[in-house]
């Protein structure tokens, strides 16, 4: 599925975090905006995620993107699980919201959970898991929710170097053909995960963009 | 070790009061006016043996579970319907304010012409009691949820009652229970007072009662039923709590 941003403006209260930009993502596609903090980036994604109101115009599919969807799945830094749920019932989640019945997704999330290489953990909660664990289920949780577009906060910013380096070679093999946006302010990050790289910055970190793109392509 | 010293002061206080009374001390306190532990052992012996005593038990029981599981759901629903929706919030918090600093045992005589019967009244005062600390907890747990579990939710298709139901509830439970707790306290408090007032039966009634017929035995048989019953029910909610409540940090729950 393809996405679509034209002219995205927004603001919260007086200060305008995001204006007039645009970005198109090919079906497929795995696009990497990379920044540094507070330039945008974070709302981007909220704006697509349709979580925060936005001037202009957001097309996943061809459909105008008027609030939140199964249909585009947000990855967050850390906390996104559910910390009453255990690891196999945060799975679940997205599926039971869907109605699927219960044998059924209690099957479909032990698979996705083999996937990301956490079989055995299925009944530990979210605080008795590493936050790579941790972060390894939001992407068990996200691949059983079957989005048309994954939109991913920063999500190895809070790992180790070693786990970020393991996760991201986990995303690269899970998500392979799914369209995503891929927020980041770790340069090498962007470059290494990124079918294409977008620069974002506003004001004075539009200065120094320049330097960053240099950097990007060294 | 630890507990031979807690086994030791509890005996230490008995026979200081055994002593005290057993030989009609009169310094300044006068515990020559109180039955001695002797006396209100045995009195809880026929007690423990007479149908009435059990009649009661079960009538002040009845009065606060009637009054705290209606607070408990009124409550929760009210203080997430206040904190969620900011009309409702503007319609429903003023009179609930006004109400709310009024000690529920201020409102017995309201309650005695209000109701038809004694029994709706007590209830009605166990209610009140246990209500507002309820309200006033889950409307701060359900305020302080981090909203990034709202936001993972709904980016996941959740309706507005998936959100209320997966979300809003579970995650404020600590803080419910919290209210839940403060709330069967105060439920205790005024479900005695109110039978000593108004009741015809009950713990606090036969506490009362013992004290105007000058069995004094009598009157330490009911506040210690009644000690026994508030440890009962204060643990239960505890209990049951941290059943629901397992998923937060081992610290918190200290």
């Amino acid at each position: 599925m393809s996405l679509h941003v034209r002219s995205l403006t927004v603001g919260y209260g007086r200060s305008t975090v995001l204006s007039d930009f645009s970005l198109d993502v090919g079906p497929g596609e795995f696009v990497v905006v990379a920044g540094p903090s507070g330039c945008g980036k974070s709302t981007l994604l909220r704006a697509v995620a349709g979580l925060v109101p936005f001037a202009g115009s957001i097309t996943v599919a061809g459909q105008a993107v008027r609030g939140p969807s199964r249909d585009r799945a947000l990855v967050f830094q850390d906390d996104g699980l559910l910390p009453w749920r255990t690891a196999v019932r945060n799975v679940e989640l997205p599926l039971a919201l869907q109605g699927v019945p219960r044998t059924q997704r209690r099957a479909r999330a032990l698979e996705w959970l083999g996937r990301v290489g956490l079989t055995g953990f299925e009944d530990y909660l979210p605080r008795e898991l590493s936050g790579g664990m941790r972060q390894r289920v939001q992407l068990a949780r996200t691949l059983a929710q079957q989005p048309s577009v994954v939109l991913m906060d920063e999500p190895f910013g809070a790992l180790d170097a070693q786990t970020r380096a393991s996760m991201q070679d986990l995303v690269t093999e899970v998500l392979d053909g799914t369209t995503t946006l891929f927020v980041t302010h770790d340069v090498d990050e962007a470059v290494l995960l990124g079918d294409r790289v977008v620069v974002l910055g506003t004001g004075e970190v539009e200065r120094r963009r320049d330097a960053i793109l240099a950097a990007v392509k060294a | 070790m630890r507990w031979v010293l807690r086994i030791g002061s509890l005996a230490v206080v008995l026979v200081l009061w055994q002593l005290l009374t057993a030989s009609d001390t009169r310094a300044w306190l006068r515990f020559d006016q109180l039955p001695t532990v002797v006396e209100v052992v045995e009195r809880f012996a026929v007690q423990i043996g007479v149908a009435e005593f059990y009649h009661d038990l079960g009538a002040s029981l009845g009065r606060i579970m009637a009054g705290f599981l209606l607070a408990a759901v009124l409550g929760v629903a009210l203080g997430v319907v206040i904190a969620r929706s900011r009309w409702l919030g503007d319609l429903l918090r003023p009179p609930l304010e006004v109400v709310r600093p009024i000690p529920a045992i201020a409102l017995v005589p309201i309650a005695i012409l209000l109701f038809p019967t004694d029994e709706q009244g007590i209830v009605f005062i166990t209610f009140v009691a246990a209500f507002f600390p309820i309200l006033v907890s889950t409307r701060h747990a359900v305020r302080a949820l981090p909203t990034i579990w709202e936001d993972a939710v709904r980016t996941m298709g959740a309706s507005t009652r998936q959100v209320l139901f997966r979300v809003v509830l579970p995650g404020t439970l600590p803080g419910v229970f919290g209210g839940l707790s403060v709330g069967m306290g105060v439920a205790w408090i005024c479900v005695i007072s109110a039978e000593m007032i108004s009741g015809q039966f009950g713990v606090g009634y036969r506490t009362w009662q013992a004290y105007t017929v000058v069995d004094y035995p009598g009157v330490i048989v009911g506040m210690v039923t009644i000690g026994g019953l508030g440890y009962l029910t204060s643990a239960a909610v505890e209990l049951l709590g941290r059943r629901v409540t397992r998923w937060l940090p081992r610290e918190a729950l200290r």
